[in-house]
């Protein structure tokens, strides 16, 4: 499929189309399944081509640009759009699988109601018949089970026959074929009114309101109601009585018909639509809002409550417990103040800081003793920073190893001229002329290494003490650092 | 020490849980005598019961531990105010220290270790935490080197750089050491250490540079 004349709207996606808006609604999942027969996996390739879609509104195959009203046109079953929705989201969704934008959707359907009344019927059945992106079951399938919303339904037939009745009596063929699109649209209504689930319904019964306040405002907005529906009706009665006459006269008569019954409608509707309007708006604000509360949501429950379980679990272990709080804190910490994501350390550091960080860090993880980070300036890393860094977590290793202390402090400091570490633990310190020549662990990795890229490396200790270790390299005059560079 | 009589102090925090574990660790050492959960009713009960130190939470619900100091500082210039945080960061701790709190801790600190903070806050001395002294170095280092003295529109060497000595009092604080580690090393009596811990304090509050500001916004900017 992806070879075939369909592979290019494979690539034919909405560039800002947001992964995190699915990622709970399992639309994705829906969708693989949907294109099982495809030998590529639509949700994979998704992703696989999101950094080279080109911009809006160009073809990637090089046509130029589409027109104004084309819309990245997507693939799979029809749904009900969550995002562009007035009233039930169906416009929003044939423009999403047409490629239309959903304003001509719209336009179109608002126009076939008008003309023939079964454009509204039509809205009503999409709205009632087709899942909502990310549900599997449509309205209608829980419909079915609703026997007193059917029941409800059925109660609109005498309705629907008197009113067909009275056309035929007075001969008014426009009210018959009016009866029966509003025969099932009410019904259709009332089904899905009764079966929606609560959030939807709750959408409906927000749009629905200031349509039922517009009469019970104040006095004010009364007179004024009043006003707008009296000249609302007559222009609609005169637009009718247009179209009606103006059967056989010239065409001037029934498009003047048409802008008149238009114009008496936004009269009347107008200051609805703009409050809908309104509310759509701060809906969606409000929904992105809850995206991002639930992205928080994961991630604190990804980190801090599953910190908190293991600390719970672990009481008896008081050594275990501190570990987990000081690496949860670190992590939090680095989420809040450095913006780094918990978990992403993956990456070669790029500051003084950042490496100094990942010392503590990584000490801390592996040996299991608090270490006290403070850092004083930052720089870009260079290669004698990296020996300085080596040498320093070799000494901070040592002190958690060795010391019995319960707390390294690490101090670094950026200043023009050198950059310094100091290592330092209150354990139980050694007498360093008392050291074997064979044990070169200190000696040689730290101050020869120190030694040999012109630093310097100078270790105090004694038995009971603790030991001090301060590390000094010198900074190339080139690797300006971050306030050098601001000057 | 033991015959001194027990310092008089208020807890500010908005945690609760916080609060009655800190009431329990001081226990003996000190008399609490009053606790409050956000930035008003801190500086209202503050003013009545008067102790003798404060614990202060960095940040309260309603705003900086930096707007009570301010406020008690008004009328209470006497009430001495310790710092205590767990978010460190920095243009927040500085501001609570220039509003007038004499020193700053994190939450993390051991038991003994906040007694002693609070004695000596009580008495007057300056509380540097190694994080503090950290971020101290950092905002005055931010001063660029080279800008002689006096040649800035309101340069004051005594008020606006901190000395040699001091700046190293504070690198090893910075490091870990204790004040009677520190006078030891650098053969100093704790007296010496002390005033030199104060007189950076004092430099912190009074000076009027920008470059702490500007290191401010700078910081709160990364």
């Amino acid at each position: 499929m992806a070879t075939g004349p369909e592979g290019r709207d494979h690539q034919d996606i909405d560039p800002l189309f947001d992964p995190r808006a699915r990622r709970f609604s399992g639309a994705r999942y829906r969708r693989r399944s949907w294109c099982e027969d495809a030998d590529t996996d639509v949700g994979l390739e998704r992703s696989g081509t999101w950094g080279t879609v080109p911009p809006h509104g160009w073809r990637h195959d090089g046509r130029g640009p589409r027109g104004w009203w084309r819309v990245p046109r997507e693939r799979g079953p029809l749904r009900r759009s969550r995002e562009d929705r007035l009233l039930g989201g169906v416009a929003g969704g044939l423009s999403r699988r047409m490629g239309i934008d959903v304003t001509v959707v719209r336009i179109g359907l608002v126009l076939f109601g008008l003309a023939s009344g079964f454009g509204l019927a039509v809205y009503v059945l999409g709205w009632l018949l087709l899942p909502q992106e990310g549900d599997s079951e449509s309205i209608g399938t829980r419909a079915v089970g609703d026997l007193r919303g059917i029941a409800l339904a059925i109660g609109l037939v005498p309705a629907l026959a008197v009113a067909l009745l009275v056309a035929s009596v007075l001969h008014a063929g426009w009210l018959g074929s009016l009866a029966w699109p509003f025969f099932l649209s009410a019904a259709g209504l009332v089904l899905i009114w009764r079966n929606a689930a609560d959030d939807e319904r709750a959408l409906i019964r927000r749009a629905a309101q200031p349509l039922i306040q517009l009469g019970v405002d104040s006095r004010r907005s009364l007179r004024a109601l009043a006003l707008r529906v009296v000249v609302g009706i007559a222009l609609v009665a005169g637009g009718v009585l247009g179209l009606m006459l103006g059967h056989h006269d010239t065409l001037l008569r029934p498009l003047g018909g048409v802008v008149l019954v238009i114009a008496g409608f936004v009269i009347v509707f107008g200051p609805w639509w703009l409050s809908l309007a309104r509310e759509l708006v701060a809906e969606r604000k409000a929904r992105v809002r809850a995206e991002e509360r639930a992205d928080m949501a994961a991630r604190i429950h990804d980190s801090v409550l599953q910190t908190l379980a293991m600390i719970q679990r672990s009481a008896d272990q008081p050594q275990q417990v501190v570990h987990l709080a000081r690496a949860q804190e670190r992590e939090l910490r680095s989420w809040l103040f450095e913006g780094r994501l918990p978990g992403s350390g993956g990456e070669e550091d790029a500051t003084f800081a950042a490496a100094v960080r990942r010392i503590q860090r990584e000490v801390e993880d592996a040996h299991g003793v608090a270490v006290d980070a403070v850092i004083v300036g930052d720089c870009p890393l260079d290669e004698e920073l990296r020996v300085l860094l080596a040498a320093g977590r070799e000494a901070s290793v040592n002190a958690a190893k060795w010391s019995g202390a319960a707390v390294v402090s690490l101090f670094a400091e950026v200043e023009e001229g050198a950059a310094s570490l100091f290592v330092r633990d209150r354990g139980k310190g050694f007498d360093p002329s008392a050291v074997a020549p064979d044990r070169r662990g200190l000696a040689e990795s730290v101050r020869g290494r120190m030694a040999r890229h012109g630093g310097s490396a100078v270790v105090r200790s004694a038995p009971g003490e603790g030991t001090d270790v301060e590390l000094t390299m010198p900074r190339s005059p080139v690797g300006s650092d971050r306030r050098a560079a601001q000057r | 020490m033991s015959s001194a009589p027990r310092p008089r102090v208020f807890l500010v925090d908005d945690h609760q849980l916080f609060r009655a574990g800190v009431r329990g660790e001081l226990g003996e050492a000190v008399e609490v005598v009053g606790e409050a959960d956000d930035v008003a009713p801190a500086i209202e009960l503050i003013g009545e019961r008067l102790p003798d130190v404060v614990l202060l939470d960095v940040h309260l619900p309603s705003g900086g531990g930096q707007a009570v100091v301010e406020a008690v500082k008004l009328h209470h210039p006497e009430v001495r105010f310790l710092a205590l945080s767990v978010s460190d960061a920095p243009e927040d701790v500085i501001g609570v220290i220039r509003a007038g709190a004499r020193g700053y801790v994190t939450k993390t600190i051991s038991t003994p270790e906040l007694v002693d903070a609070v004695r000596r806050v009580a008495e007057g001395d300056a509380v540097f935490s190694s994080r503090l002294a950290g971020f101290v170095l950092d905002a005055f280092a931010a001063m660029p080197a080279d800008v002689a003295p006096g040649t800035g529109p309101s340069f004051d060497p005594e008020l606006d750089q901190l000395s040699p000595r001091e700046r190293e009092v504070l690198r090893l604080i910075a490091r870990g050491y204790s004040y009677k580690e520190l006078a030891r090393e650098l053969s100093i009596s704790t007296k010496t250490v002390e005033s030199h811990v104060s007189a950076v304090l004092r430099k912190l509050q009074l000076s009027s540079r920008h470059q702490l500001t500007r290191w401010a916004t700078e910081r709160r900017l990364v």
